[in-house]
Parts: structure tokens; C-alpha cells; sequence
């Protein structure tokens, strides 16, 4: 009594299979052609970053023209140029973002034990966090879930954005209930580290890498792109040039220059182009 | 007088979402809007009434031990094999699962070519009522009920339907959920229950509203 169940399943399958060939033809639409040829310049990921439901959401509305060639962020230019050409317009191209974590407390100590659900969402809600710092990262890796790309790892027990993997979709950007991720431009290299609004005696006791507002590397910028306020330095990206001097002066190496690593795993892109025309990162005003 | 009780038991008696708490992520996805819950619930009317049919004919046929097995007529009678031994009952689930996708590609396509409007406005919810478990439930529960009533069309007929029935069941609940949410977008619910968790609270409440009916046509 073998053979029965195997037809049963198999032949089912070959008749629907051959049903669903016949009715497609059947009752075939005609859509414009375009559709599927964006559809597959899109990277398919359906992130959602665009805005739109999925990547054929975006192609249909692509094709409406209720979007810019280059509104998808994973593709990046590649994508954009695609598209443009499929679409016959012009495309400004954007420049490829980054997610970065503005935290380095990889061992800062936790207030009290935290037994529910392990997830940042839901520690944060609770009481504030189980982390010594309200500031920091909560280590519960709600990023490393949201990110549909697989660019963030816990290392150690801290997440880690590997650059060469992140698309800049900014899933993290939203996921993370500390708004500790920043998206910027990849040639961007300078990132101050720390979000702490605590002042210098409340950040050292539970942190040794975070920022404590001593305002050196104010004075070490040649550019007037780096500010103190409310207690944490932070950089206007329009007026940096990613040089490193106020990385090089931080007491506590909250600020960091990735140009070394980013130019070791060759992720670096080269500095061609006129950086006022690209795209300003929307998402980090947001978040302040 | 039997068909209006399956009718009425599997429509509110036994409703797919608020007593058998089945096609509950249609009944929160699609519940925001009169509209939508109108579109979505005809589509659900129809899957289910059609995968009530289909499957009615793929179980009695080809997964039912017995006389009218399809394998027991061309294998099993010349060799003198027990109609019992053709009984395939066990592959239920995973050949209904078959039958509700492949059914509802089917419309998925017929609507897009039929009535453009309708696909557009029931979008990503038609395919998913390929995993909406009321469909699969009410096949399931069809097989259960049914399936040993010996008269053809009286099993067809019944299993048809509870398949209606549970379809208009979900229609009917799922419209009372769009009114009370679109009415409950408007009163200052507290933040943390803005949404989807006001939603099954209110669900809850319409279950136990709905647990009035319990009983009803009992003897």
C-alpha cells in the first residue's frame, strides 16, 4: 500500500501544476514588460527601506512614476543606473550608507537581572533598561534579527555592522529602542560613538568609552564640525571631512575613525565625486 | 431543516474566528477598514464554499477507504483487496494544503484578469488566504463531519454548506471588527494598547459576546 499515497500526492501535484500552467494562459494579463525587467534589476530583498510593500511595490510604482530610480537604498547605484536605463530617466545617484552603532560598552555592567523576554524592546521598556547606562547598548540583538541582510553578528556579546554586507536599509535604524544606529555615508569615517546625555562623572562610573562631554576634539577640529551639547560631541557630517584629528585627541576613544578598517577590507569607496550633490542621511535627523 | 442549523452553528455557534480561533491573522490584518473587511471577507466567502467542494471530491475519491475509492475500483476490486485497506485518511492535511494553494492561485488570477479593482483592493490578503487556517480548518472539519454520511449529495450538500456558512461566519465577524476599530481610532486608548493589542482585547470581548450563542439548537 505504498504505491497509492505516492500517486495520490504526485498526481495532484501534476494536474495542479498543469491547472495553474493552463489558467495562466488562460487568464494572462498583459502587463507592460518593464515591470519584470525591474523587478529583476531590484535586489528582491523586500526590505521594506524603500517605503513600499516589497520590491514589486516599488516597481509598480516605479513605473507610476511615485518614485525616484533611486529609491531603493539596498541597490545602491548599480541598481539606480539599472532602472534609469530601463526607465528612461535620469538618476541621481546615491551614495552608499552605512549603519553605525553608537556604542562601544561592550562590558558595561547590568542594574539589576533581567529575566523577561530577551529583547531590547521590551528590556527597555522595562524600568529603563537592565543596563547600568540608559544610553547604551542593551546587547539583546533586536538588530541582529531585524537586519534582512545578515550584516549584523554579536561578537562577543556586542553587535558588529559588517560593512561590506550592510545596505544601508536602516531596519536596524528602527529596531534598535535606544536609536543607537545612525545611517551615514560610507566615505563618512569619523563616528562619535556614544549617545550618553550623562555628565562626566555619571558616564566614567559605569563606562569607560563613552563620551564625557571634555570637549577636546572641539578644539582639534579644523572644520567647525564637531559640537558639545547636552553633554555628548557630536558631528555636522556636511562640514566633515572624515580627517581624524578629533578621533586622535578623545581621552576615552569614543570618537573613531573606521578609515583603517573600512581601507583594509577594501569597502572604502574612493573619493571621486562631489559630496554636497549625494544624498544626506534622512533617517538620523529623525532620530535626534 | 438540517442545513440551516449546519448553517447556523458553523456561522455563529461555532464561528471560525470567535469560537474556534481560526483566521485570526486576517481578522487583525484586515480588520481596519469597513471596506476592506467587506473584499476580504467575500474573497474568504468564496475560497472557502469552493475549497469545501474541492476537497470534498479529493477526499471522498481518493483518500476515503471504502466502495468508492478510485485506487479500491481500479487496483483493488479485480484483485480482491479490502475496500478498508484504501484508506488514505492520514494525508488530509498535506493534500488540502495542496488543493487550497493551487485553488487559490487560481482565483488569484482569475480575479486579476476578471476584476482588476477587486485584485488590487484585496492585494496582498488573497494570497494569503492560502494560509488562512479557517480554509483548512473548515476542509478538515467537512472530512470529520461528513465524510460517513453514505448519500452523495447529501454529504456534498452539507460540507458545501458548512463551507459557506464558516465563510459568512468570518465575513460577519470580520465587518463588526473593522466598525469597532474604525470607531476605537478615535477615543484616546492609552499608548501602549494603541493598535493591534486594543484589537484583541475587543476581540476577546466580541468572543465572549459570542459565547451567548453556546448551546443554541441543542436538544
Amino acid at each position: 500500500m505504498l504505491v497509492p499515497p505516492i500517486m495520490i500526492l504526485g498526481g495532484l501535484g501534476l494536474l495542479f501544476g498543469g491547472g495553474l500552467y493552463f489558467f495562466s494562459r488562460l487568464f494572462h494579463v498583459e502587463q507592460d514588460p518593464r515591470l519584470e525587467e525591474i523587478l529583476s534589476a531590484l535586489p528582491g530583498a523586500n526590505c521594506g527601506a524603500c517605503g513600499f510593500p516589497g520590491c514589486s511595490g516599488l516597481a509598480s510604482a516605479l513605473l507610476e512614476g511615485k518614485a525616484e530610480a533611486s529609491a531603493c537604498l539596498v541597490g545602491g547605484e548599480e541598481v539606480a543606473l539599472r532602472i534609469a536605463k530601463i526607465l528612461g530617466v535620469e538618476v541621481k545617484v546615491r551614495e552608499k550608507q552605512v549603519a553605525v552603532l553608537r556604542c562601544r560598552g561592550s562590558v558595561v555592567e547590568r542594574r539589576f537581572d533581567y529575566t523577561g523576554i530577551k529583547t531590547c524592546m521590551a528590556a527597555h521598556a522595562l524600568a529603563g533598561g537592565d543596563l547600568a547606562c540608559p544610553w547604551g547598548c542593551l546587547r539583546y540583538g533586536d538588530c541582529v534579527l531585524a537586519c534582512p541582510f545578515g550584516a549584523i553578528k554579536m561578537i562577543g556579546g556586542f553587535p558588529w555592522v559588517d560593512e561590506a554586507k550592510c545596505t544601508g536599509c536602516g531596519n536596524c535604524v528602527k529596531a534598535c529602542p535606544r536609536g543607537l544606529f545612525i545611517l551615514e555615508l560610507l566615505q563618512k569615517t569619523v563616528h562619535v560613538l556614544c549617545r550618553s546625555r550623562e555628565k562626566a562623572k555619571d558616564v566614567l562610573k559605569v563606562c569607560k568609552v563613552g563620551c564625557i562631554a571634555c570637549g577636546k576634539c572641539v578644539e582639534a577640529c579644523k572644520f567647525n564640525a564637531i559640537h558639545v551639547n547636552n553633554y555628548i560631541a557630536e558631528i555636522d557630517y556636511e562640514k566633515c571631512t572624515s580627517c581624524g584629528a578629533c578621533a586622535k585627541v578623545c581621552p576615552t576613544h569614543a570618537i573613531l575613525n573606521f578609515r583603517g578598517e573600512r581601507k583594509e577590507r577594501g569597502i572604502l569607496p574612493s573619493p571621486k565625486r562631489n559630496t554636497k550633490e549625494s544624498v544626506l542621511s534622512q533617517t538620523s535627523e529623525g532620530m535626534e | 431543516m438540517d442545513y440551516v442549523l449546519i448553517f447556523i452553528s458553523i456561522a455563529f455557534v461555532n464561528n471560525f474566528i470567535l469560537s474556534k480561533f481560526l483566521g485570526l491573522c486576517p481578522f487583525i490584518g484586515v480588520s481596519k477598514k469597513r471596506s476592506e473587511a467587506v473584499g476580504m471577507g467575500l474573497a474568504v466567502i468564496f475560497v472557502m464554499t469552493m475549497a469545501s467542494q474541492v476537497t470534498w471530491v479529493v477526499n471522498r475519491y481518493l483518500l476515503l477507504g471504502g466502495e468508492q475509492n478510485l485506487f479500491y475500483a481500479i487496483f483493488g476490486r479485480s484483485k480482491g483487496i479490502s475496500p478498508e485497506s484504501f484508506d488514505f485518511q492520514y494525508l488530509k492535511t498535506i493534500v488540502f494544503i495542496l488543493v487550497i494553494a493551487t485553488l487559490v492561485q487560481i482565483v488569484e488570477m482569475f480575479l486579476m484578469k476578471a476584476a482588476p479593482p477587486l485584485y488590487k483592493a484585496l492585494g496582498i490578503y488573497l494570497p494569503l488566504i492560502t494560509t488562512n487556517c479557517a480554509v483548512l480548518g473548515v476542509s478538515l472539519l467537512n472530512a470529520k463531519d461528513f465524510m460517513n454520511i453514505q448519500s452523495v449529495s447529501e454529504s456534498f450538500l452539507k460540507s458545501t454548506v458548512q463551507g459557506f456558512g464558516g465563510g459568512v461566519g468570518f465575513t460577519v465577524v470580520l465587518y463588526l471588527m473593522s466598525g469597532i476599530r474604525e470607531r476605537i481610532e478615535k477615543y484616546p486608548i492609552p499608548k501602549a494598547l494603541r493598535g493591534v493589542p486594543i484589537a484583541f482585547i475587543s476581540a476577546a470581548l466580541m468572543a465572549l459576546a459570542f459565547m451567548g450563542f453556546a448551546g443554541m439548537g441543542s436538544k
